[in-house]
């Protein structure tokens, strides 16, 4: 065998190792994101069950503001329908904006505030928002490491052809960040 | 052998994992070394120090073993923490479970020491089997922007294999303490030396055995102390890469720092594990090389300079 061929060899099985450590490396990075989507939408869900008890709770002590409590409803089964990408995103967005509104109402009750069981469902629904859009944000930060990933050599090179695609960042809606502030201490 | 201090998580995990080998092969080392030595030293001849080497061996495997596999749990025990649920402190839980989340991490056992002095650690070999602590004191004194501050700062030493390198050298350092001071010990009640005497080299094993059972505990202090500064500097920044809240962790700096409580379950072989050192009279002797932690100031101004959304790498 000629020195040619042993070096035409150890280029090829480089490359090889090369090629299988990339390609796992992506995989991982796009199983994360995955994971990480899927992620948000438990946190939805958990919501999603909350409400109906968060309304009961506070139902016997709103008067007036019965309507605060028909938007959460409202936007709760809204949010619920199967939808497109956009609009899903949406109307959970109004959802958020009406727990948000729900709950600085409550802050103007204050034998509400004192209510041991719903504090505990304020905490716990703040929470659910908090890990919303901690999700959210985590999936946006695997998304990014994932597309510099493959926008970066060597990757770059071959990526595309092993069909890994740049992936879309989860667009915040604009007053949902805000809605998670709402201060309940 | 602190590694590089800037650097992406993954240069930070590689560094851990590589320093956690090293530590561990280092221990065993010296603990082999040491048989041999005290072997040399007690019996007189070398085939029976053999049999100090062959004790070493099994005591230092299984020290080992015991520091990797349940190290966390000692930690845990010596610090006289209780694993909590969601029940028993339905905030705390959802704090960290709204930063694992952050993270990307699994969810870690969760765990509550009570003590009025506010502060916390973490604990555990790897994000699987991991644990934070935080004292009832921290509950009390922090508000949930604070709190999550702190969790924040213990899930990114999580994620970074930080806690595995601390524990290690928390309960091998104790270990190694352990060894010397008993063989310094036996050395001072006669031990059992044989009596014909073995010659000069018997003498001159039993001098390097004195010097290494000296030795060793100051080292293994130095190596405790050595724990980097920076890794504290990365796992802040990365906390607010985290809660996107500078404020936060550098508010609940302020108020740790500024807490007259001592924390009466740390001692000398946990504190490098806690968010602020415990061991108060500290900040006088911050700047000295035998500190643990950067001082509590340059910390806090660094936070205070964060601009929100934060520049550190992501985590994953």
């Amino acid at each position: 065998m000629g020195v040619t061929a042993i070096i035409l060899i150890i280029v090829l099985v480089v490359v090889v190792v090369f090629a299988v450590v990339t390609y796992n490396g992506l995989v991982r990075r796009k199983n994360d994101t995955e994971e990480a989507y899927r992620q948000i939408d438990v946190q939805l869900k958990r919501r999603y069950d909350l409400i109906p008890n968060l309304l009961e709770g506070v139902k016997k002590y709103f008067r007036q503001e019965q309507e605060v409590l028909t938007q959460v409803t409202q936007a709760r089964s809204r949010a619920m329908q199967p939808q497109g990408v956009g609009e899903q995103a949406q109307s959970e967005a109004r959802l958020s904006g009406a727990i948000g509104n729900l709950f600085a109402v409550a802050e103007s009750y204050p034998e509400l505030r004192s209510d041991r069981v719903l504090v505990d469902f304020q905490e716990e629904l703040s929470s659910t928002e908090n890990k919303i859009s901690f999700a959210r944000q985590h999936y946006n930060d695997s998304v990014g490491s994932y597309n510099t990933k493959i926008q970066s050599f060597p990757a770059v090179i071959f990526a595309r052809a092993m069909g890994f695609t740049e992936k879309e960042y989860f667009e915040a809606q604009g007053p949902e960040r805000e809605s998670v502030t709402v201060s309940y201490d | 052998m602190a590694g590089p201090a800037q650097g992406t998580f993954r240069d930070r995990i590689g560094v851990n994992r590589r320093n956690s080998l090293f530590l561990i092969l280092a221990f065993f080392v010296f603990v082999l070394v040491l048989g041999y030595v005290i072997g040399y030293a007690w019996l007189g001849d070398p085939r029976s120090a053999i049999f100090g080497l062959v004790l070493a061996f099994v005591v230092g495997t299984i020290a080992g073993l015991v520091s990797y596999f349940a190290g966390d749990k000692m930690v845990l025990a010596a610090s006289r923490a209780k694993e909590i649920t969601h029940e028993d402190a339905p905030q705390l839980f959802n704090v960290v479970e709204e930063m694992s989340i952050a993270g990307g991490l699994p969810m870690p056992k969760v765990y509550i020491i009570q003590d009025s002095a506010p502060n916390a650690f973490a604990t555990g070999r790897d994000p699987e089997h991991a644990s934070v602590a935080v004292t009832s004191g921290l509950l009390e004194k922090l508000d949930r922007d604070e709190l999550q501050g702190v969790v924040a700062h213990e899930m990114a030493h999580v994620g970074n294999y930080d806690i595995r390198y601390a524990m290690l050298v928390g309960i091998l350092v104790g270990t190694t303490v352990l060894i010397s001071d008993f063989f310094l010990r036996g050395l001072w009640f006669g031990g059992g030396r044989s009596r014909e005497g073995g010659g000069y080299v018997q003498i001159i094993m039993v001098v390097v055995a004195i010097v290494l059972a000296i030795l060793a505990p100051l080292f293994a202090r130095l190596l405790q102390m050595s724990i980097s500064r920076q890794r504290e500097y990365l796992a802040d920044a990365t906390a607010v890469r985290l809660t996107r809240n500078p404020d936060g962790l550098a508010d609940a700096l302020q108020k740790i720092s500024g807490d007259r409580e001592v924390l009466e379950v740390a001692n000398r072989a946990t504190a490098h594990l806690y968010i602020v050192n415990p061991i108060k009279r500290f900040e006088k002797r911050a700047k000295g090389l035998f500190s643990t932690h950067p001082p509590i100031g340059e910390r806090i101004k660094i936070l205070r300079a964060m601009e929100t959304g934060g520049t550190a790498e992501s985590i994953g």
